[in-house]
C-alpha cells in the first residue's frame, strides 16, 4: 500500500488574498468529533448515563417467512425473570405503523407475519441480558402461507410492492431492429447490509405532560418525531427527537430508525419508565431492511464502433414485504440506467417486486448504484462483442458537449465533465499500456489472471422527491462572539458538522473552534428532511449561510449606524470587523464616527447587544431550478450532477476463484472542496463499500426465507487487506459547481460508492481472460470466490462449445 | 481460594466481586466501571470495536496484547494488566502518540470503531517497533471500519511512529521499547497482584474455577466432566453473548502453569513441540512457524489478531469444529493430542480424535492437555503446504481447508498426507486422494487420479459460506495447485505473502 498523493490543504485561489480563519471553507480540517472519537469521549446513545429506572427492550422476532398466525402464547414471556411488560400490535396506542411513504409496516406484526424475522412483539425488563432472554420464550402457533422470496418468484406471480414504472424515449423497438449488432442479457447483483458499526438503538424518555423524548440513532429526526407521535396518538408537538452522532448510518438509518424508536415510546409511555432499545447486532441484520438486489434484463442495438443505438431495460428489484423507500430508490436505479452515456432510444421498465422477505431500504446510491450497474453491464458486452476496448466503447458513448446531452428524462446535461475526468485518469494511471502489458502478462499465466477496467460515475444531486429538497438552520451568537450553530442535518460521520461549521466560520470570518455544533433536534430545526442523497452539506450549509448572514447583515448594519459608515465600509475578516477604511487598521473601538477601526468580532456582538439586536437567527434554503413531474418521470430532478472516475487493477485465482484488488486509481469531481481531507474520506470509504457490495458481502437466505448471514461472522464487510496495495485517490483540482451551490462545492456521500464497479469490471475482465478474450463472462454479483469460479468455467466451457442460437 | 476477581486497570488495583462469572468484560468496562469507549458492534469478536489491551508477565517481560472485551469473561483478566481507550491519554491531556496519528491521518469518520481501531495500533506500538506493512495491517485483521476504507488508519499506523513517545514517568503505560523502569513498575504491581491463591467464583448464576496446577486443574475437571472448559473463550464467549445460554460451571485453563508454556517432547520417533492448553494461537504459531513457515499465509489469514490472543491451538482442536483452521494442517505434517483424565494420560494421532460431527475420542472428564507437533522432518522431499479459502482474506471462517504434506523421493511420492476442513462433518484426511498419489509421480496424471478418488473421499455440504459443488471443486483444483507450484513455472496465489509484497 502507499499513501494517496498528499491532499492540498491550500485555500483555493480567489480567497488565498483574505487572511484565513482557522477553520475556513476549503481547509481539511479534522473531523469535529475526532478528538473524542479517539480517546472514547465521544458518546452514542448507549453510552449516556442511563436514569434511574430505565428499561431495556428486546424484540421477539417471527419464524417463518409467510403464514397466519394461528395463536401466540407469551405467558413464558411474561413470567421470565426481570420481565415488566411485554408489547404487542394490541399495546400500540396510535397507528401500529412506522412505513415512511406508505402505511404497511406494522411496529409489531399482528394476524399475518410476512418475513423471516419480522417483529412480533417486545419484552421490557429491568436489564438487557433479560429482555433478550425472555424474547426467545414466545410460543408461536403458524400456519404457513405460499411465500416468495426472490424478484423471480414475484415477477411470475405477479407481485408487487408498487406499480410498475416505465420510462421511454424515441422509437427503442425500430431501433433495435435495424441495429447493425444486437445483443440481450440478464444480469443480478445482491442486496447489502449497512453494516453501520452502531446498530439501531433508541431510548425514549417519558417527560411531563405525556410528552415524550427520544434519542434516536436517526438520520432523520423528523420522521422518527412523526412516526412515534403517529404510534403514541399524539402530535408532534408533544415528541423531541434527538441525535448528536450515529455510528454510521449509510442509508439504513433513514426510514428505519421510526420502528425502534416507536417501540422505546411505546414502552416508555405504558410504564411511565425510560426504554432503551439497542438492537443485538443479529438482531439487527435480521430485522432491518437492506440494499435492494435487481435482477435486470437487457437488450442493446449498437453500431461497428460500440455506439448505443437503442436500449431497453427490465429492472425488477426485491423490495421485500413493504413499500418502504423503494418507489424512490427504483426511480433513481431508471434515473441512473444511462450513468455517463447518451441514450438515443431508449426504454426502461421498472418492477417493484413484493416478497416475503426484509423490506429493503435506502442504502447510499439509493438506485444509482443498480441503475450503473445495468448499462456498465450492456457497454462492457458490447465492447467484448466487437473486441474492443471497453474504455473506448464508454468514451464514445459519453454524454456529449452541447449535443447528445438529453437524459432519457429529459434533463439537459449542461456540467459535463466526463470526458475530461477521463482523459486524465487514463493519462495518470497509464491505463493503455498497462491494459497492454497485463494482457501479455496473462499470457504466461495460466492459474492467476488479471484484469483492469476503467469506469465512470455521473450521479445526480438532489432529491427525486422535491419537496425533500429544503433546510433550516438555527445560529445563536453570544454576547462573547461565539456561536451555537443547529441544523435539520444529523451526524453519521460523514463530516457534516464540522463543514457546516466551516461554512459558517467563512461567512462570520471566525475561527471554527468559537462554533459549537450541537446535536440534531426537532425542537429546535422542524420538519427537516432525512440527511440522505448526499444533500446534507448542500442544504444545510446553505441554510446555516443564510441564518449567518442575516446576522452578519444586522451587526453591518448595526456597525455603520453606530460608527457612522456605510454598510460596505463594514468588513469581516479574521476574527475581526473592520469599519470605515477597509480596515488594514488595528485600532479600537473609539466610538469616533468615521474613524477608521477594528474590533473583535466578539466586541462588536456585545456592542449589538446592548445595542438590542438579535444575536439569534433561523437559515432556510431550498434548492432551485428543480422540477419534475413523478407521473411522466420527466424534467429536471437534479439540481447538478457529480462526476468520477476510476480504474482498477485486479488478479484472480483460477482455481479457487479469489480475487484481490492490486491497485485502484481515482480521481473524483467534488467540485470546489468544503473539506478535502473530508472529502477524501468519502471517496475512499465509498469506494471501499462498494468494492464490498460487488465482492465479498453476500446476503444468504436459506430455502424457507431466513437470512443465514446475519452477523460479521458470516456477512463479510471489507477489511484491511482488502484494501487495494496501491491506492491512488485524488480529488478533481478543477472540480467546480456550475450551479450556485454552497461555496460551488458537490455533493460526496454517495457518488464514490460506485467508482467500485471499476473492480467489478476488472474482475469480468480477468474472469474473460481465463477464456482467452474469446468470450464475454457471464458474471453476477457479488463475485464471490465461488461465482467467479463458476462464471469462469463456465465461460470456458462456452468457449469450446458455443451455444447454439448465439446472438449476432 | 479467593473470590475476588482482582486486576490492574490503568496499572491500579481494581477488586470486583459478586458478579456472574460469565459478566464480559466489555459489559463491566462499560455497565459497571463507567468506561464507555469501548464499544459493542457484534459481540461475537468479529468487528473489533470492543478492543482493549492487557498486559501480563510472561517469561520475565511485560506482554501486551490486543483481545476482544465482548467475549471475554471478566474473571479470566485476574491478575492482568487492562487498558483501555480512555488508559491513553497522558496526564497532562495530550494524545497518545496511536490517538494523535489517528487524528492527524483523519482515520475515524463515525467514529464507533475507532477506539477498538486506537487499542489495536496501541498493542502493535507496544510489541513492535517497525511493523511493516503487513505487520500493520494483521494488527488491525480484527477490526472493522464501515466509513473509512481503512487507508487513513493505515496511514496513521505508520504516522504513530514518527511522533514523540508518551511520557512514561507515570502511566498510562510506557513506550515499549526504552522505559525499563516502568515495565519493571508495572510488572511488580502485577506480581503484588498475585497471592498464589486459585480464583474460584460461587454465584447463583454459576461457578468458576482456575485451577494453578495441571494436577488440580485435572482433578477438578475429573471430578466435575459436565463443566465447561474455558480457555481463550472465543467460541464459548458466543455461547454467553449470542445463545444466552447458562454455564452453570466453568473450569479455566488459563491460570495453569503447566498450561501456558511451548515446550519439547521427545520419544523414539523424535522431538515434537508440545503446546500447552492455555499456549495462546499467537504464541503456538510463532514456534509452529519457525518449524513450518509454509504456514504463515495460515497464520496470518487464522481469525484475527486479537483472537489468536486470546484463543488457544488446543481449545481449536479440541473443539473440533469441522470447519476449524488449524487441524488440516496439523493433521497433515502428523500432530497428535495429548489426552489427560486425572492422572492418567495418552496421546492420540490428531485425526483420531475426531469420531463424527462434534462427536470425539474424549472420556468424560478427559481433556486436550497439549497439542504435539512433529518438528519438521530432516529429510529433502519434503513438501508442506496450508491452505485457506474463504470470501475474505482477513477473519474469515473457511469454506474449505487443505493441509498437505508430502514425501517425494526422486519425484515420486513416497508419503501423502492429505487433510481438509470444511469438506465433512469433522476435519479428516483423503484417503482415497492420498492412495493415488502415492508411489507416482506428481505430473498431471497423478492429479487427475487424486482429483477423481476425492470426490469419493468427501461429500461435502452446502450452506452461506459454499455450496458442495464449489468445496469439491477447489478441494480437488488445490491438488493441481500443488502440482503446479512444486513445478514453479508460473504463479500459482495471490494472497500469500510474498505475491502479496510482490504486487504489481
Amino acid at each position: 500500500m502507499q499513501p494517496s498523493e498528499a491532499v492540498d490543504l491550500a485555500i483555493p485561489a480567489d480567497r488565498a488574498a483574505v487572511p484565513a480563519v482557522q477553520g475556513a471553507v476549503g481547509s481539511g480540517l479534522a473531523h469535529e468529533s475526532a478528538v473524542l472519537h479517539v480517546t472514547g469521549g465521544a458518546a452514542y446513545i448507549d453510552d449516556q448515563p442511563e436514569l434511574r429506572g430505565t428499561l431495556h427492550a428486546a424484540i421477539g422476532l417471527a419464524s417463518a417467512a409467510h403464514a397466519r398466525i394461528r395463536r401466540i402464547d407469551l405467558a413464558a414471556v411474561r413470567a421470565a425473570p426481570g420481565v415488566v411488560a411485554v408489547l404487542d400490535a394490541a399495546s400500540v396506542p396510535g397507528l401500529n405503523d412506522f412505513g415512511p411513504v406508505v402505511h404497511d409496516d406494522p411496529i409489531f406484526a399482528s394476524d399475518e407475519v410476512q418475513f423471516h424475522g419480522q417483529a412480533l412483539f417486545a419484552v421490557l425488563a429491568e436489564d438487557m441480558r433479560a429482555a433478550r432472554h425472555a424474547a426467545r420464550l414466545a410460543e408461536v402457533d403458524y400456519e404457513a402461507l405460499p411465500a416468495l422470496l426472490d424478484v423471480d418468484q414475484a415477477l411470475a406471480a405477479g407481485s408487487r410492492v408498487l406499480p410498475d414504472a416505465q420510462l421511454r424515449r424515441g422509437e427503442p423497438e425500430a431501433a433495435l431492429a435495424a441495429a447493425p449488432h444486437r445483443l440481450a442479457g440478464s444480469v443480478r447483483h445482491g442486496g447489502q447490509d449497512h453494516f453501520y458499526l452502531e446498530t439501531h438503538i433508541a431510548y425514549a424518555i417519558p417527560q411531563e405532560d405525556g410528552t415524550t423524548r427520544v434519542h434516536s440513532s436517526s438520520q432523520h429526526p423528523g420522521e422518527v418525531q412523526l412516526q412515534v407521535a403517529h404510534a403514541l396518538g399524539v402530535d408532534a408537538k408533544d415528541v423531541v427527537v434527538e441525535c448528536r452522532r450515529m455510528g454510521g448510518g449509510f442509508g439504513g438509518k433513514e426510514s428505519q430508525p421510526g420502528q425502534i424508536a416507536a417501540i422505546a415510546a411505546i414502552g416508555a409511555r405504558l410504564t411511565g419508565r425510560p426504554v432503551k432499545l439497542r438492537l443485538d447486532r443479529d438482531d439487527d441484520m435480521v430485522l432491518t431492511g437492506k440494499r435492494h438486489d435487481f435482477r435486470i434484463d437487457w437488450e442493446a442495438g449498437f453500431d461497428d464502433d460500440g455506439r448505443l443505438l437503442a436500449v431497453r431495460f427490465m429492472q425488477a428489484t426485491r423490495a421485500g414485504y413493504s413499500a418502504d423507500l423503494t418507489g424512490a430508490i427504483a426511480d433513481r436505479a431508471m434515473f441512473h440506467a444511462d450513468n455517463a452515456y447518451y441514450l438515443e432510444h431508449v426504454d426502461i421498465l421498472s418492477h417493484r417486486c413484493k416478497t416475503h422477505t426484509v423490506s429493503n431500504t435506502a442504502f447510499r446510491g439509493f438506485g444509482g448504484p443498480q441503475g450503473l450497474f445495468g448499462i456498465e453491464e450492456v457497454i462492457d458486452a458490447v465492447a467484448r462483442h466487437l473486441d474492443l476496448d471497453p474504455l473506448a466503447v464508454r468514451k464514445r458513448n459519453y454524454y456529449g458537449l452541447g449535443e447528445r446531452d438529453l437524459t432519457p428524462y429529459g434533463q439537459k446535461v449542461e456540467d459535463n465533465v466526463i470526458a475530461e475526468l477521463t482523459a486524465e485518469l487514463e493519462a495518470d494511471c497509464d491505463y493503455a499500456a498497462r491494459r497492454a502489458a497485463l494482457r501479455a502478462w496473462n499470457a504466461a499465466s495460466p492459474v492467476i489472471k488479471r484484469g483492469i477496467a476503467l469506469t465512470p460515475v455521473k450521479f445526480g444531486i438532489s432529491f427525486t422527491a422535491t419537496h425533500l429538497n429544503q433546510a433550516g438552520a438555527l445560529l445563536h451568537v453570544y454576547t462573547d462572539g461565539t456561536v451555537l450553530l443547529n441544523h435539520g442535518g444529523t451526524e453519521m460521520g460523514q463530516g457534516l458538522f464540522t463543514k457546516v461549521a466551516q461554512v459558517v466560520a467563512e461567512e462570520l470570518q471566525i475561527d471554527v473552534s468559537h462554533i459549537r455544533v450541537t446535536a440534531s433536534d426537532t425542537s429546535k430545526v422542524p420538519n427537516a428532511s432525512a440527511t440522505a442523497a448526499s444533500s446534507g452539506a448542500d442544504l444545510n450549509g446553505k441554510a446555516a449561510q443564510q441564518a449567518a448572514r442575516k446576522i452578519k447583515a444586522r451587526l453591518t448594519e448595526f456597525a455603520a449606524a453606530r460608527y457612522g459608515v456605510r454598510e460596505d465600509q463594514v468588513v469581516f475578516r479574521a476574527n475581526r470587523v473592520h469599519i470605515g477604511n477597509a480596515g488594514n487598521g488595528n485600532g479600537t473601538a473609539t466610538g469616533k464616527p468615521g474613524a477608521p477601526l477594528s474590533l473583535s468580532f466578539a466586541e462588536l456582538a456585545k456592542q449589538a447587544w446592548m445595542g438590542r439586536i438579535s444575536l439569534s437567527a433561523t437559515g432556510y434554503y431550498r434548492t432551485p431550478k428543480i422540477a419534475y413531474d413523478r407521473e411522466t418521470l420527466s424534467g429536471r430532478p437534479f439540481y447538478y450532477y457529480a462526476y468520477g472516475v476510476a480504474c482498477s487493477e485486479v488478479a484472480i485465482d483460477t482455481l479457487t476463484g479469489e480475487s484481490r484488488v492490486l491497485r485502484t486509481d481515482i480521481l473524483h469531481d467534488v467540485g470546489r472542496s468544503l473539506n478535502p481531507a473530508i472529502d477524501l474520506g468519502q471517496v475512499e470509504g465509498g469506494f471501499i463499500q462498494g468494492m464490498g457490495w460487488l465482492t465479498s458481502e453476500e446476503l444468504c437466505w436459506s430455502a424457507d426465507g431466513r437470512l443465514t448471514t446475519h452477523a460479521p461472522s458470516t456477512y463479510k464487510i471489507p477489511a484491511v487487506s482488502d484494501v487495494p496495495e496501491i491506492f491512488n485517490v485524488r480529488l478533481w483540482e478543477r472540480g467546480f459547481n456550475a450551479e450556485d451551490s454552497i461555496f460551488r462545492s458537490k455533493a460526496v456521500g454517495e457518488p464514490p460508492f460506485m467508482l467500485a464497479l471499476s473492480v467489478w469490471h476488472a474482475i469480468k475482465d480477468a474472469v474473460a481472460a481465463a477464456a482467452d478474450y474469446r468470450v464475454t463472462p457471464q458474471l453476477n454479483a457479488p463475485a464471490t470466490p465461488e461465482e467467479i469460479l463458476r462464471s469462469l468455467t463456465e465461460a470456458r466451457q462456452r468457449d469450446v462449445e458455443p451455444p447454439a442460437g448465439a446472438t449476432a | 481460594m479467593s473470590q475476588t476477581i482482582r486486576f490492574l486497570l490503568d496499572g491500579r488495583e481494581v477488586q470486583v466481586t459478586g458478579l456472574p462469572p460469565t459478566t464480559t468484560l466489555l459489559d463491566w468496562l462499560r455497565e459497571h466501571a463507567g468506561r464507555s469507549g469501548t464499544k459493542e458492534g457484534c459481540a461475537e469478536g468479529d468487528c473489533g470495536a470492543c478492543t482493549v489491551v492487557l498486559a501480563d508477565a510472561h517469561e520475565g517481560r511485560l506482554r501486551w496484547q490486543a483481545i476482544n472485551a465482548c467475549i471475554r469473561f471478566l474473571p479470566t483478566v485476574h491478575g492482568k494488566a487492562l487498558f483501555t481507550v480512555e488508559s491513553l491519554r497522558a496526564a497532562d491531556g495530550a494524545l497518545h502518540p496511536a490517538q494523535r496519528a489517528m487524528v492527524d491521518c483523519h482515520g475515524s469518520q463515525c467514529g464507533f470503531c475507532t477506539p477498538g481501531f486506537v487499542m489495536s495500533l496501541f498493542g502493535l506500538y507496544q510489541t513492535q517497533a517497525q511493523p511493516d506493512d503487513s505487520a500493520l495491517a494483521d494488527a488491525l485483521s480484527g477490526n472493522l471500519c464501515r466509513c473509512t476504507g481503512y487507508r487513513p488508519i493505515l496511514a496513521a499506523g505508520r504516522q504513530m511512529y514518527a511522533l514523540p513517545a508518551p511520557q512514561s514517568t507515570h502511566l498510562p503505560p510506557p513506550a515499549w521499547r526504552d522505559d525499563p523502569a516502568a515495565e519493571a513498575d508495572l510488572l511488580a504491581r502485577l506480581a503484588a497482584l498475585d497471592d498464589g491463591a486459585a480464583l474460584r467464583i460461587d454465584h447463583p448464576a454459576g461457578h468458576y474455577l482456575a485451577p494453578r496446577s495441571a494436577a488440580d486443574f485435572a482433578r477438578q475437571y475429573a471430578e466435575a466432566p459436565h463443566a465447561t472448559i474455558l480457555a481463550g473463550g472465543t467460541d464459548v464467549g458466543l455461547w454467553v453473548t449470542k445463545q444466552l445460554k447458562p454455564l452453570p460451571l466453568l473450569l479455566h485453563t488459563g491460570a495453569v502453569r503447566e498450561f501456558a508454556h511451548v515446550g519439547e517432547y521427545q520419544d523414539a520417533r523424535g522431538t515434537w513441540l508440545e503446546i500447552g492448553a492455555a499456549v495462546s494461537l499467537e504464541a503456538a504459531f510463532a514456534a509452529l512457524l519457525r518449524e513450518y513457515p509454509e504456514a504463515t499465509e495460515l497464520y496470518r489469514r487464522f481469525a484475527s489478531r486479537p483472537i489468536r490472543n486470546s484463543g488457544t491451538l488446543c481449545g481449536n482442536v479440541a473443539n473440533g469444529s469441522p470447519i476449524g483452521d488449524s487441524m488440516p494442517a496439523l493433521i497433515a505434517v502428523g500432530a497428535e493430542v495429548v489426552l489427560r483424565r486425572g492422572e492418567q494420560l495418552r496421546s492420540l494421532p490428531l485425526e483420531a480424535l475426531y469420531l463424527d460431527y462434534r462427536k470425539k475420542d474424549l472420556a468424560a472428564g478427559e481433556f486436550v492437555q497439549a497439542v504435539r507437533i512433529p518438528r519438521r522432518p530432516a529429510q529433502p522431499g519434503f513438501v508442506f503446504r496450508a491452505w485457506k479459502i474463504a470470501k475474505r482474506h482477513d477473519q474469515d471462517i473457511s469454506a474449505v481447508f487443505a493441509g498437505f504434506a508430502l514425501r517425494l523421493e526422486d519425484g515420486i511420492v513416497a508419503d501423502a498426507r492429505l487433510a481438509y476442513g470444511g469438506m465433512a462433518g469433522i476435519p479428516r484426511r483423503a484417503a482415497g486422494a492420498e492412495a493415488a498419489l502415492r508411489g507416482r509421480a506428481l505430473d498431471a496424471a497423478t492429479v487427475a487420479g487424486a482429483r477423481a478418488a476425492l470426490a469419493n473421499d468427501f461429500q461435502p455440504l452446502s450452506d452461506m459460506r459454499a455450496t458442495a459443488g464449489y468445496r469439491l471443486q477447489v478441494a480437488q483444483n488445490l491438488l493441481t495447485r500443488l502440482q503446479l507450484e512444486l513445478q514453479g513455472q508460473f504463479p500459482t496465489r495471490i494472497h500469500d505473502e510474498e505475491s502479496r509484497r510482490a504486487a504489481v
